[in-house]
């Protein structure tokens, strides 16, 4: 059938079989490998960033897993330092104790050392005295005309040089 | 003088040398008017040719057959010895192939999120349909008509059968994204853009046909026939094909995601369905 213009209803059909034929060869050919290969490539990466996310899930349970088990040790770690000043605290404060009671049986010890010490100086000075009076009486008795007591007192400066000794 | 410069030099001589000999040896003359030229790029009364030898066709559907089975054998090509070949880091023809099929796909997907597998497919071939056949009139094949004349095939859709065709193809292709997803409110809403089919055919066979006949009055006339058709010709025509591809793939896309959006009324059916279901 022929239209002006040359338009050919004839021609016009020709050309949509032609282009059924381009759209299905096309289509068959390389649109549809094209696609389904990009899909494949997209599904698969897809497939590796699920799997990464997974790992990285994995990965943070993993940390907070560890996170807590480090800060339960941290706890840990802070009550054994505790318990450990604290029984360094008592024994350094039983050595004191000690020490203190040491102290005291030492301070007493030297007190009473001392106390004989000064009993027996005191003893010994008495008995010195002692000695000195008698000896000086025997002197007296011995001295006739000389006051007693003038010479009682040089024997005792004289006894100066026994304190001296 | 650098080299360079001296080449540049003896191109330049050589081209006016060139013209000035074109100039003068002068046009064997003229077989046929200007008109007359304009009038067989147009209507190709006299310009046919005969296809098998079963009937007289018009230089436009041989290029059309020689579009398509230029396509398809670079297809059969591409799919048996490079398709195969196909890695997860493509290569440089992978990479092209990938963009081409991702820019009718994303095209598509884009425009008609509802129902877009058909149209990416046709859009596809339709888009390399266009830009192969376009740029087709640049290989300058030459063909004998019936009357023993020798002819320069055009692009395909210069013929305006072939504009035709592949303008009303493009609505039957809407209508039936219409029909597919609404039913016969599809078809309504297909209908309601009855020129569609007009302006699609028309748009393309304005558009190739100008740049025809440019080049065919640029080819006419020796004088013009210098250095001009490189811009013409090459230049002209590469524009022609990425316009007019990309022109009536949008608009094919477009048109079918209107008519293919699933209305309301139906939605909601469908909703109420699964609920009961």
């Amino acid at each position: 059938m022929q239209l002006p213009l040359n338009i050919s209803l004839q021609q016009i059909l020709l050309h949509w079989m032609n282009l059924s034929i381009l759209t299905g060869g096309l289509y068959f050919l390389l649109y549809k490998p094209v696609k389904q290969f990009m899909e494949k490539r997209e599904a698969y990466y897809r497939d590796l960033e699920e799997q990464a996310a997974d790992k990285l899930a994995q990965a943070e349970e993993l940390k907070a897993q560890a996170q807590a088990k480090l800060e339960a040790a941290d706890d840990e770690i802070h009550d054994e330092r505790m318990r450990a000043q604290q029984a360094a605290s008592d024994a350094a404060q039983e050595q004191l104790a000690q020490a203190e009671e040491q102290a005291r049986h030492i301070i007493a010890k030297a007190e009473v050392e001392a106390e004989q010490s000064k009993e027996r100086a005191l003893r010994e000075s008495q008995k010195e005295m002692r000695e000195l009076a008698a000896k000086a009486a025997k002197k007296l008795a011995a001295k006739p005309g000389a006051d007693f007591f003038d010479q009682f007192l040089d024997l005792t400066e004289g006894g100066g040089a026994h304190e001296g000794r | 003088m650098k080299p360079q410069k001296k080449g540049l030099a003896v191109c330049l001589t050589a081209a006016v040398l060139l013209l000035i000999a074109a100039l003068l040896a002068g046009s064997p003359g003229q077989s046929e008017s200007v008109q007359e030229a304009m009038r067989d790029a147009v209507l190709h009364s006299t310009g046919q040719i005969s296809l098998f030898g079963l009937m007289s066709v018009n230089p436009g559907m041989i290029s059309a057959l020689l579009v398509t089975a230029l396509l398809l054998l670079a297809a059969v090509l591409l799919r048996v010895f490079v398709i195969p070949r196909f890695r997860y880091q493509p290569g440089r023809l992978q990479l092209l192939l990938e963009e081409l099929v991702g820019l009718f796909d994303g095209m598509a997907k884009s425009s008609s999120p509802h129902r877009n597998r058909f149209l990416g497919a046709y859009i596809f071939s339709a888009g390399a349909y266009i830009f192969v056949g376009t740029l087709f009139e640049l290989l300058g094949l030459q063909a004998v008509t019936v009357h023993s004349h020798p002819i320069t095939l055009p692009a395909p859709l210069s013929d305006v059968n072939a504009a035709i065709a592949l303008g009303t193809l493009s609505y039957l292709v809407i209508l039936s994204g219409g029909v597919a997803s609404n039913g016969l409110g599809g078809v309504g809403k297909t209908l309601k853009e009855f020129s569609l089919p007009i302006s699609m055919s028309f748009r393309l066979f304005g558009a190739l046909l100008s740049g025809l006949l440019v080049t065919e009055l640029v080819y006419y006339y020796v004088a013009l026939s210098f250095v001009l058709p490189v811009v013409v010709g090459v230049l002209f025509t590469l524009l022609h094909a990425l316009i007019q591809t990309y022109v009536l793939t949008m608009l094919t896309a477009l048109y079918y995601g209107e008519v293919s959006e699933p209305s309301p009324k139906r939605e909601k059916k469908k909703r109420l369905q699964a609920e009961n279901a």
